[in-house]
């Protein structure tokens, strides 16, 4: 067998908490609540005892809606990021707490602030995934309101974490007395006053806290088109990517990534990339495709293949049925872009139509079967050792540095995960036996912060 | 009157500007989670109502370090019992929308103990930290202050108690007629809504504030007749409860609070200011139940005085009946003696 580029190579695993999405069964007896604290503390502990990266929150600032109305199907209503993982850092140890927050929405000394005071409060164990929001319907919840286009959404979001570094970099380190008998309690010109003006910001502010434990929070970013990859390229330290569902394209990604970082000035090794995935487990390979399809049957119901279609088609189709033929008219052109906050923004709906009907005959499938037959599986499925053999070779080739996992169902959906694939992966020297360190930057083996590199 | 409830103030290292050379910790470990946690836990257990958390975009006068308030309250959530635990969110310049999610947030995950204190900043320095045009003028900040504590209470309603559904044979999560847009729309901002977190355990996390439409009217008084006065005074005007704020300087087993700092040191003059015995205190605070409904006591030096406070104050208070232990598994608003509030678009229906 021929060594792989990456034999001593680390998988480092996220758990992704979904809020709005049809991932995650609710129908099973054994889910839990979408809201309440426990379900999120029970999966982040689960995911501490398999000594898992990080615990990472999405955000919403607006409910999706479908033809002017709020969709109903999906899982939907959560919490407030930060809240969310400040308290979580109040009942965990090691595991790091990452937020999604928008730059698009927020102003840059409040997010730095409260960002800074969760990785404070935490030892050091905060990530943030800056993402951009890309509408003027979400901004109806916002003072600022508006809309800002895709480049200057990115313009935006440059100069914020520019202003957030400088803000987490503005006190200088030893900053507080050492003592009670020191003449104040931060000694005097140790703070440095942030002040910078621009198109988008006029700021000055004198911060109020120090760097943590691991300098600042690891910066995450999780958008794809060559604007995005830019922009991690440029500032992220880890990329929470897309490609986690192929290996040739992933490695295409992290090839990408990587020419894009030594154009940037950075070693190539400088980011982490962690796609989203899902992960089944059978205990069988004979159970396997049972289970694969039990799954997707619990996220595809007849009301969501129904949603699903009617996004593509761009009109209300809840009045077909799932369970028989799809719509025989065309998509109309509006489509897709009527569904507010809809996976499938973007996307060409003819081409959709065109895929789902060619596959309805040639295999006879239903509406529902289509859905559910076009719909990737997005991950992995196995047995826990062809599952840990699969993403052991994806890491020591270099396709990725881990994942971020979704569970499809919360709180119990780590367990088999914690229970059977880590030992698994273990065994194979491609996952760690116990934390080594106690900040987020160091169980993913990042070095110093941009900003602090000799 | 129905309960009497102490609150107490736990930011920073107390109120006098030399506090932090009394801590019984190094400078630097005030912003720590463990100094944040042993505080509240000496607080819950001695049987505190509730916990503030000062908070300012500012850098505060005397340390210059700082964790955001709701942050604070958050952290120490999960790993309390009864105690609630109440942030300051100033209402000038921060989005009402992540406001109310933050607040509503704090609420799930204390089980029901959360509150907000409302507050406005009037300094240029907040509107230069904030980046946005600076907001001044009484009548300016009275109606960023009265739409900010709108638009979250509207969000806080904004989805029904049953607007989640979970109708699995329909395979419907929500049931969109329990949702409702609020709206909002004043004079320099505008909100849609519906929020992104469900309503939250109690409904309407209790508010407090110096006026508006609040819960808990923080009564700005320096003296008790004036402090009766105004909680008088703020019933009348349909607040239902008012809490005098008081600035605490105890006798220590060490030295008296005349030894400590001299004569009664006071962070505030729209404050009370006490000074002196553990008996004392509690004489005062005994008098003060009889005419309003709670107080929020300001410790001069956290680490000194909370002692204090929980091994002679608090137990003699509980003691007497004059203040009652939050009961476990109870709401905020219950312990304060507030029922849970209607949904105010369920009532609409």
């Amino acid at each position: 067998m021929t060594v792989p580029p990456r034999p001593d190579a680390q998988l480092h695993f996220g758990v992704f908490f979904q809020g709005v999405n049809h991932t995650t069964i609710w129908s099973d007896p054994a889910s839990g609540s979408q809201i309440d604290f426990e379900t999120f503390r029970r999966v982040a502990q689960t995911a501490e005892r398999g000594l898992f990266d990080a615990f990472f929150l999405g955000e919403g600032l607006r409910l999706r809606e479908q033809d002017g109305k709020i969709l109903e199907l999906d899982i939907a209503g959560r919490p407030d990021a930060i809240a969310q993982l400040a308290a979580l850092a109040g009942v965990t140890r090691h595991i790091g707490l990452v937020a999604t927050q928008n730059t698009t929405y927020n102003e840059p000394a409040d997010l730095a602030r409260r960002l800074s005071g969760l990785d404070l409060i935490s030892g050091g164990r905060a990530g943030w995934n800056a993402v951009t929001t890309d509408n003027a319907w979400t901004g109806e919840n916002f003072r600022r309101g508006g809309y800002l286009e895709h480049a200057q959404r990115y313009e935006r979001a440059g100069e914020f974490l520019d202003i957030a570094r400088a803000i987490w970099d503005s006190w200088r380190d030893g900053a507080i007395a050492a003592s009670q008998q020191s003449a104040s309690w931060a000694s005097e010109d140790a703070i440095r006053p942030v002040e910078r003006s621009s198109d988008h910001f006029q700021v000055t502010i004198t911060p109020t806290l120090p760097r943590s434990p691991q300098g600042h929070p690891v910066i995450f970013q999780a958008g794809d088109s060559p604007t995005g990859r830019d922009f991690a390229a440029t500032h992220a330290e880890v990329i929470f990517s897309r490609h986690g569902t192929h290996f040739d394209e992933a490695l295409a990604f992290a090839d990408d990534i990587r020419a894009r970082l030594r154009a940037a000035g950075r070693p190539d090794d400088d980011i982490k990339i962690l796609p989203g995935t899902q992960i089944v487990l059978a205990e069988k390979e004979s159970e396997v495709e049972e289970k694969v399809r039990w799954v997707k049957d619990g996220q595809y119901t007849g009301q969501t293949a129904l949603s699903l279609a009617g996004q593509v088609w761009g009109r209300d189709l809840s009045h077909l049925d799932p369970d028989g033929p799809l719509p025989t008219e065309d998509p109309e052109h509006r489509a897709i872009s009527e569904t507010r906050g809809a996976p499938r923004h973007g996307q060409d709906p003819h081409a959709i139509a065109r895929e789902w009907r060619a596959r309805a005959e040639a295999e006879n499938l239903s509406l529902r079967e289509v859905v559910i037959a076009t719909t990737e599986r997005s991950g992995f499925a196995g047995t826990p050792a062809q599952v840990a053999d699969e993403l052991a070779r994806w890491v020591r080739h270099g396709a990725v540095d881990g994942f971020n996992v979704s569970p499809y169902l919360v709180p119990t959906g780590l367990d088999e995960i914690v229970d059977w694939l880590i030992p698994e992966l273990q065994e194979r020297g491609v996952y760690r036996t116990e934390y080594t360190g106690t900040t987020l930057r160091h169980h993913l083996a990042l070095p110093e912060p941009l900003t602090h590199r000799s | 009157m129905g309960v009497f409830a102490l609150g107490i103030e736990l930011d920073g290292e107390g109120f006098h500007p030399d506090a932090w050379r009394r801590a019984t910790h190094a400078p630097d470990r005030l912003l720590t989670g463990e100094t944040l946690r042993t505080r509240v836990a000496a607080a819950e257990n001695a049987g505190c109502t509730l916990a503030t958390f000062a908070d300012s975009i500012l850098p505060p006068d005397a340390v210059a370090g700082r964790i955001d308030a709701v942050t604070r309250a958050s952290f120490v959530a999960a790993a309390t019992s009864t105690i609630g635990l109440v942030p300051t969110v100033e209402t000038t310049y921060a989005e009402p929308f992540h406001t109310s999610s933050q607040i509503a947030t704090l609420d799930y995950a204390s089980r029901g103990r959360a509150g907000w204190i409302a507050e406005r900043i009037d300094d240029p320095r907040a509107a230069a930290a904030w980046g946005r045009p600076r907001i001044t003028g009484e009548d300016e900040l009275a109606r960023e202050y009265r739409d900010s504590i709108e638009v979250t209470r509207r969000l806080w309603d904004s989805w029904e108690d049953d607007a989640v559904i979970r109708d699995h044979p329909n395979g419907r999560f929500l049931d969109r007629n329990k949702l409702h847009y609020i709206d909002f729309r004043g004079a320099t901002f505008s909100v849609k809504g519906p929020a992104i977190v469900p309503r939250p355990p109690q409904g309407q996390p209790v508010v407090l504030g110096a006026d508006g439409d609040v819960d808990v009217r923080l009564v700005a008084a320096d003296s008790v007749a004036a402090a009766i006065e105004s909680a008088e005074q703020a019933r009348s005007a349909g607040t239902p409860l008012a809490f005098a704020e008081i600035d605490v300087t105890l006798d220590t087993p060490g030295a008296t609070a005349v030894e400590r700092f001299g004569v009664a040191p006071s962070n505030s003059p729209a404050r009370l200011a006490f000074s002196g015995s553990a008996a004392a205190l509690v004489d005062l605070l005994t008098h003060l139940s009889a005419h309003l409904d709670g107080v929020r006591l300001h410790p001069a030096v956290i680490d000194e005085d909370l002692p204090v406070l929980t091994r002679e104050v608090l137990p003699a208070l509980l003691r007497t009946g004059v203040t009652h232990r939050p009961v476990p598994g109870s709401t905020l608003r219950a312990n304060l003696g507030l029922a849970r509030p209607a949904n105010r678009y369920a009532a609409a229906h």
